[in-house]
């Protein structure tokens, strides 16, 4: 193993190797970051939407999960980037193809953050479901509102019992930025494919990358446990270890 | 929205995707059972009371589970033509053909995560089982075979065919080293005519069927398999 081709000049754009391997850690984190952030929120709201007792509130929610989550993310990828801008309106499908500035990273934020949001939902509605019926019945007897019983009694106990799942669906956000390199980002998994044809260095670049991706996983993993620790609802068995 | 939508495409298209399906679907078959026969290994050497056997198994497992598929098969791509030239002694030797590396690299993959669904499902197994297993004069190897594991899988088909059913939407993936599945079939059309709205749309429309006939089945499946618990 020779890892000294990481302080060659890189081919292109200036710098060495190395810094390519550190811009596509940035774009890999940019991506799962942003995406987390619209997974967490839509998926929130579809999981509650799914648990309330209002028919044509839960319809809607279902229809999506179903749909994001039975279709491959990379065909989402090429729908997001591909077809997106033929089939709105024209003038929004022009801005999107000509204005909108790193067209392929807000695809992949789009595609990422939209679909985890279905697994996200189920988590949520998981959540909810796990708390026994009589905390819903006795909020709503000391006369909460329906929305006041989410707010008060049923997501804080849910969020605290499904920090682990919600890990690993964080996790799962994070590897899967890699498939946004079939659309051209330039993130971590793409970087070191590059450098790898470049400089013939394959085996070193790739345990790089590895390892890149193995330590932000056990930082994650650990930093959720401790999180996990520190909120453990009393009187509940607490999941950790899986 | 759907002015200009042609239909014909698809239809003359339809042999060469259903080829690409028949490569997505045997990659999918043929990775499920290599998967769930690792896997298995896997996870009772992860039960094994003996660390030499423990440790070097669960590395293995957090490691492939901790970094992304699309890594995982450049590895085997680029790992596996170096083992034929080692293990063939010929250093001309060309490999396996992208079939077998794709199945290869799946297979090693989702062993790691059939290992843990394995192993989660052996651990649901009643400690009184193997206890009675062993007082009946039965060997390790007898009361995995006979006692454990068909009840252990028993518990599982219903959440190994819903990690099956992803492994199927993962194949997709295949299309990064360039090969022909149905997705990768659907693009070839697609680029080829410039009819990227409506192969792309129809493909996903496919997967949705499948994916969510085969998740309704396993739903139903495991209502079945709850009766008498």
């Amino acid at each position: 193993m020779d890892f000294s081709f990481l302080n060659q000049a890189a081919f292109s754009g200036g710098g060495v190797y190395l810094d390519w391997v550190i811009s596509g850690i940035k774009w890999t984190l940019l991506v799962s970051i942003l995406a987390w952030i619209i997974a967490f929120s839509v998926g929130s709201v579809l999981g509650v939407l799914r648990t309330t007792p209002l028919a044509w509130l839960r319809a809607p929610a279902t229809v999506y999960v179903e749909v994001f989550r039975n279709i491959p993310v990379l065909v989402q990828m090429f729908i997001w980037y591909f077809v997106m801008p033929e089939i709105v309106p024209k003038v929004a499908g022009d801005w999107l193809k000509t204005q909108l500035p790193m067209p392929e990273f807000w695809n992949a934020v789009l595609c990422l953050g939209f679909y985890t949001a279905s697994r996200v939902a189920e988590q949520v509605r998981a959540g909810i479901q796990s708390i026994p019926q009589g905390q819903t019945n006795a909020a709503l007897a000391m006369g909460l509102t329906l929305p006041q019983t989410y707010r008060h009694v049923l997501l804080p106990m849910s969020y605290r019992i499904i920090i682990p799942p919600m890990t690993t669906e964080f996790l799962s956000i994070f590897k899967n930025s890699s498939i946004a390199l079939t659309i051209g980002v330039l993130e971590l998994t793409a970087q070191v494919r590059q450098i790898s044809e470049y400089t013939f260095r394959t085996f070193e670049i790739f345990t790089i990358a590895t390892i890149v991706y193995a330590l932000i996983t056990l930082t994650v993993t650990f930093s959720m446990r401790w999180l996990e620790n520190k909120t453990r609802i009393p009187g509940y068995v607490g999941g950790s270890g899986k | 929205m759907f002015t200009g939508f042609d239909f014909d495409v698809i239809q003359h298209s339809l042999p060469y995707l259903w080829q690409g399906m028949q490569f997505s679907l045997g990659l999918t078959l043929l990775a499920m059972l290599g998967g769930i026969f690792l896997g298995t290994l896997l996870a009772l050497m992860r039960l094994s009371p003996f660390k030499i056997i423990s440790y070097p198994a669960g590395a293995y497992v957090n490691l492939v589970r901790s970094i992304p598929l699309i890594l995982v098969i450049f590895w085997f791509y680029f790992l596996i033509p170096i083992a034929m030239k080692k293990l063939t002694g010929n250093p001309y030797a060309s490999g396996i053909g992208p079939f077998y590396s794709a199945l290869i690299a799946f297979t090693m993959f989702e062993a790691a995560y059939y290992c843990e669904i394995i192993r989660a499902g052996i651990q649901s197994v009643p400690r009184g089982q193997v206890g009675a297993a062993y007082a009946l004069g039965l060997t390790y190897r007898q009361a995995m075979t006979r006692v454990v594991l068909p009840q252990a899988f028993r518990n599982m088909i219903p959440i190994l065919l819903t990690t099956s059913i992803i492994l199927f939407q993962d194949t997709s993936l295949v299309y990064v080293v360039g090969l022909t599945d149905f997705m990768g079939a659907a693009g070839k059309i697609a680029r080829r005519d410039g009819r990227l709205v409506e192969m792309y749309l129809f493909a996903a429309l496919v997967y949705f069927i499948i994916c969510y006939s085969g998740s309704y089945f396993v739903k139903r499946l495991q209502a079945r398999y709850n009766v008498g618990r």
